[in-house]
């Protein structure tokens, strides 16, 4: 029943679970979930350009999506229109301009369905290597900006006050989203990534009392949404990224339920 | 380092504006190890903004900012916590630091919040959470403190012992505090070094000097005369640990 394909898929997922876990977290805490998309978004520019000039997916999405941050940063700091209105117009303009060039390439059979939704078919030995380096490594990194990150989410003159830098930390934060952007477009498709780093969060929010609890909590949900959602996927032949976050979403229902009983045991 | 050794921070005609508006303009003040300099002024001075360059938060200043020492604590005087974050008082404590739990409960019970360690941030009320800030910034035995009005919203006796508390760890731990009060009371009573601003430093010295000050007078007597003379007042008499009034 295992296929080979399959075995690959679930190890891919599992990879990326462990690194959207904490940095979910951190997106539902510093309010990012629209940041967030505009760099999936932006990353159908990276995949398209990956194909024209012959170029890894992975680092081409990195790039892209990093470069996107910065142009953001900029915009934030030399115009007045407010961040939401930026992100907006960046996500749709690298959306649109993906596509557009994307009808140039009449050479290329392009599964567009694959690209925004994510194709297990399609993860091959190199992801996967990709995925479990830079996924652990992406991993290090957090730790070790856990302190200054976290303390700026939660005031950020408390942490310049006491000599954290936060602003070093919150750009290595905006250039780690790009990476797991990457690591995980194949899998999950760019418009589903966001639902994958804040489903598994928010109902681990639901059910924690800590931040390190709601980590863990996020990193196994995601995990078990990896699971859920892939025998579902090879099950019924859906995309695997539609049934991976459906499968978190389930989980997050799930946590609801936990909360009207607690509720109810209080009472 | 700077020639003298005790010197945590130094600004120099330091000032701040925003968009051409000055916040404040010309202060030179220094804080030294042991030693309290507190702040005054009315709404709108500049006290916090003085504050805040002294802790290096903003950075485009006008005049020069030396600072000696990285270890700090700070007390805020509006602090917004987003309440979505999972948060209790024990991983409030070692937001910046890590600290050892007898540290953590040290710091606690002095403030009188050691009962809440494992509630909830968001479930406390505003005098307990000021209790817990106040806490938090001295857990890290820190050289530097600031405090911007650290006792808002603590109830009466409590704020007397904190005040009495914030004396006690300027002997002990001989660190620096520069203090953001509007007590003048305790200004007068617990600080070696009084600054006064009004959009700039109006005048400073010793509590004593301050108070002869004519400028100083202008500006408490016309915004707020009841404080004078609160502050007169305070003159006249002196309180006993044991609370009683002792007329001098």
């Amino acid at each position: 029943m295992l296929d080979d394909f399959f075995i690959r898929a679930l190890l891919a997922g599992l990879g990326i679970a462990f690194v959207t876990g904490p940095l979910g977290c951190f997106v539902i805490w510093r309010r990012l979930s629209y940041f967030g998309d505009t760099l999936a978004h932006s990353a159908l520019l990276g995949v398209t350009l990956a194909y024209t000039l012959e170029f890894n997916i992975a680092l081409s999405v990195f790039i892209i999506s990093s470069l996107i941050a910065l142009i953001l940063i900029q915009l934030q700091k030399r115009t007045n229109l407010p961040g939401d209105a930026l992100l907006g117009l960046l996500a749709h303009s690298s959306l649109a301009v993906g596509l557009v060039v994307i009808g140039f390439l009449t050479f290329i059979r392009f599964d567009i369905m694959g690209l925004l939704f994510g194709d297990i078919l399609a993860v091959t030995a190199d992801d996967l290597l990709i995925i479990w380096i830079g996924g652990p490594l992406m991993l290090l990194i957090l730790k070790l900006i856990w302190k200054p990150l976290f303390a700026s989410t939660v005031n950020y003159e408390l942490a310049e006050a006491e000599g954290l830098n936060p602003d070093r930390a919150k750009a290595i934060f905006t250039i780690l989203m790009a990476g797991i952007i990457a690591i995980s477009i194949k899998m999950v498709g760019l418009l589903l990534i966001t639902g994958m780093l804040i489903i598994p969060a928010a109902m681990a929010r639901n059910i924690s009392s800590s931040p390190q609890s709601m980590v863990i909590c996020s990193v196994l949900g995601g995990l078990l949404s990896v699971i859920l959602g892939l025998f579902t996927s090879l099950q019924f032949n859906t995309s695997s990224g539609p049934s991976i976050i459906a499968a978190s979403l389930f989980l997050f229902i799930l946590s609801l339920v936990k909360i009207k009983q607690s509720i109810k045991l209080k009472n | 380092m700077s020639l003298n050794q005790n010197i945590l921070v130094k600004l120099k005609q330091a000032g701040f504006r925003i968009n051409g508006k000055w916040l404040v303009k010309g202060v030179s003040l220094q804080i030294e190890k042991g030693k309290i300099v507190t702040l005054i002024g009315p709404n709108g001075s500049g006290k916090s903004t003085t504050a805040k360059i002294a802790l290096g938060i903003y950075k485009k200043i006008d005049g020069e900012v030396e600072k000696y020492t990285n270890k700090v604590g700070y007390v805020p005087q509006k602090i917004s916590i987003d309440w979505t974050l999972p948060l209790r008082v024990n991983d409030f404590m070692v937001l910046t630091e890590n600290l050892k739990d007898e540290a953590i409960n040290e710091a606690l019970s002095l403030t009188g919040v050691i009962h809440l360690k494992d509630k909830n941030l968001g479930d406390l009320s505003g005098g307990e959470f000021q209790r817990v800030l106040l806490a938090r910034a001295i857990s890290k035995k820190p050289d530097l403190l600031v405090l911007d009005e650290p006792v808002q919203g603590v109830d009466f006796t409590g704020e007397i012992a904190l005040y009495e508390l914030i004396k006690k760890i300027s002997d002990e731990l001989n660190c620096g505090i520069l203090l953001i009060s509007h007590d003048l009371h305790t200004v007068m009573s617990a600080t070696d070094h009084v600054v006064c601003l009004n959009g700039h430093v109006c005048c400073s010295g010793s509590p004593s000097d301050v108070a002869k000050n004519n400028e100083y007078k202008a500006l408490f007597g016309e915004q707020a005369s009841q404080t004078l003379t609160r502050y007169k007042h305070s003159h006249d008499h002196i309180h006993t640990s044991e609370g009683e009034i002792k007329k001098n």
